[in-house]
């Protein structure tokens, strides 16, 4: 039986003022809804241009539960296709990615598209006169996403033709990969290192809300970074602090430290933690950048980029960034119960190798399916995911520092441990939801 | 004391030392004697669970595992923590190796590389996984005892999506 779909109203009724209903994290229903509809509306991230830098290279990946192939066309800019032959459907690039030269080659019954996806040939092509082929939707070749945002190297794709502009959609909250791409001495990124991939049994959504919850680390990897942090004490005065030190000991920052670390809200669902100081705030410097940073902008320029340093951004519906590290993490959707948890990373073209070597030790003490701050978190979303279908009580809460005043605010800084940007996720989700219902 | 950690009998290990000391190594964790365990890494030793398919590089492309000692502790710690919210209840771990290779020795360098394919089984709640793994160990004499410079487990499928892994291969 059908409770949600083209109810908008019955949607909206998910998200109150300060409570989700849990149908939002369990109810296939609602994640079919999601596919159709959230992630169709809103600006998705496909990949980074730095993926497919020569003309002809592909990149495959899904938007939602999309299949898209995201490929440099022979004019140099990044066009995004479904990837499906219009023919059979056969997935057209299978690998993850490579180069197609100048045409895909469907590899079922060798018919060929350009890299925008429009018709290049068929073979034996005289079985088609005069069949209406060339009225079929199969004669457009593959479906091309038609709004497609390249920021700074990210790129973003929106599946609807209607919608919100890609400026009105992100807003001031672009300034965070402004940070995160000025951060390279000449203004460049490169995926690099290898992406971690780790499978969670769990809604999505419980990873996008946990980027900006800051009071779960003192609690959830206490076991970690904790006993990472009791062992680091008792190391002998004058040992140098390893960079795994560094990386896990600020997990543990008491409360009153993430309340005064600030909290940046900003519209359709976006924001960020660390506003005035972060857990990456205090590592280490590495020899040799700041001088390429000084000469590349200017002392004054060069301290402000190297100043922000901005914990968890999370962009509405499905990234989060760490601009000081160079991280991107995405939440691919698969069901209402399983997310796969992408974590990428990018070289600063032109700087030191530390740094990301520094990412990677990041990535993987943090981000990897072998990571032990990443087991407990799993551990918490998986115990939720479970929890959640325990009747009585139906809500998520989100009351910490709720203000009804928030409801007609925009672009504020408030305590690092409000809650806002959480409350703002759904209620962005309920918007985008049924914008188009 | 570190049961079954016996010294090699010569001057340098035969090729029989080689091979126990890899299969005691398993039993060990698969006994859970993880502290016991740890003793077997040199100082300097390091575990390494490559991403990517032929990995030749830990620092400048990303490892599930590149740990040296004192991060090995930690998880070994961690472990026994009241709040390790993980593993409660505990994971457990079933290793099956076909019989070690003796890949290399060198005694004037006093390394010795032993090759390992590998079963290995982990579960917790209903939950059981398989994965299949080549373990490498390159090892040294030190104080007349084996210990491990470095330990490198190849997953057949170390670029898939993986849940967790919580214990040691």
């Amino acid at each position: 039986m059908s409770r949600y779909a083209g109810d908008a109203e019955a949607i909206r009724k998910l998200v109150r003022e300060a409570e989700v209903h849990r149908d939002v994290f369990v109810d296939e229903e609602l994640f079919q809804l999601e596919m159709e509809h959230l992630f169709a509306n809103t600006w998705v991230y496909v990949g980074h241009d730095s993926q497919v830098a020569n003309e002809g290279d592909f990149y495959t990946t899904t938007i939602g539960s999309q299949p898209v192939v995201m490929v440099r066309h022979t004019d140099g800019e990044v066009k995004v296709l479904l990837n499906r032959c219009p023919h059979k459907g056969v997935k057209i690039a299978g690998e993850t990615c490579g180069n197609t030269g100048k045409v895909f080659r469907c590899p079922y019954h060798a018919w060929r598209f350009r890299t925008d996806g429009s018709l290049h040939s068929l073979p034996w092509t005289q079985g088609y006169d005069n069949t209406g082929f060339k009225d079929s939707p199969a004669a457009l070749g593959m479906t091309r996403v038609k709004n497609v945002h390249n920021y700074r190297g990210f790129v973003f794709a929106r599946l609807n033709d209607e919608g919100p502009g890609f400026e009105e959609f992100f807003g001031d909250s672009l300034s965070s990969f402004d940070n995160m791409v000025d951060r390279s001495p000449v203004g460049k990124l490169q995926v690099a290192g290898g992406v971690l991939r780790y499978m969670h049994n769990c809604n999505w959504k419980m990873l996008v809300d946990n980027q900006t919850d800051t009071c779960h680390p003192m609690v959830a990897h206490e076991s970690s970074a904790g006993t990472a942090k009791a062992m680091w004490q008792k190391a002998p005065e004058g040992t140098p602090k390893p960079m795994a030190v560094e990386i896990f000991v600020p997990f543990m920052s008491p409360y009153e430290d993430f309340d005064k670390m600030g909290i940046r809200v900003w519209e359709n669902g976006h924001g960020h933690t660390g506003v005035h100081h972060s857990i990456h705030s205090d590592y280490s410097a590495i020899p040799g950048y700041f001088d390429q940073m000084k000469a590349a902008y200017g002392e004054e320029r060069a301290k402000a980029i190297l100043g922000e340093a901005r914990h968890n951004t999370v962009y509405f519906p499905n990234i989060m960034i760490k601009g000081p590290i160079q991280l991107l993490r995405l939440f691919k959707p698969i069901s209402a119960n399983r997310t796969l948890v992408e974590s990428w990373t990018f070289r600063l073209v032109d700087a030191p190798d530390l740094l990301l070597e520094r990412t990677l030790m990041y990535n993987r003490l943090i981000n990897a399916p072998t990571s032990v701050v990443g087991h407990d978190d799993l551990e918490m979303y998986e115990r939720a995911q479970e929890g959640l279908h325990a009747n009585g009580n139906e809500w998520v809460n989100m009351h910490r520092l709720y203000d009804p005043a928030e409801l007609t605010q925009k672009n504020v800084v408030t305590v690092g441990t409000n809650e806002w940007v959480m409350r703002n996720t759904y209620r962005a989700w309920a918007h985008f939801m049924t914008l188009d219902m | 004391m570190n049961r079954n950690d016996p010294k090699i009998d010569g001057a340098f290990p035969s090729d029989r030392e080689l091979v126990d000391f890899v299969l005691r190594e398993a039993r060990m964790l698969d006994q859970q004697r993880f502290e016991d365990w740890l003793t077997l890494f040199a100082n300097d030793g390091y575990y390494w669970m490559p991403l990517e398919w032929g990995q030749t590089d830990p620092r400048l492309v990303c490892s599930l595992m590149y740990e040296d000692k004192l991060l090995l502790s930690v998880r070994v710690e961690r472990l026994k923590g009241e709040r390790t919210f993980s593993q409660k209840p505990r994971s457990r771990s079933h290793h099956v190796l076909q019989m070690p290779h003796v890949e290399s020795r060198d005694e004037a360098a006093n390394s010795y590389v032993t090759w390992t394919a590998m079963h290995y089984v982990e579960t917790r709640n209903d939950e059981q996984t398989l994965y299949a793994a080549w373990a490498t160990h390159h090892l040294a004499v030190e104080d007349g005892k084996l210990r491990i410079k470095l330990k490198r487990v190849d997953l057949v499928n170390c670029d898939a999506a993986f849940g967790n892994i919580q214990l040691f291969m």
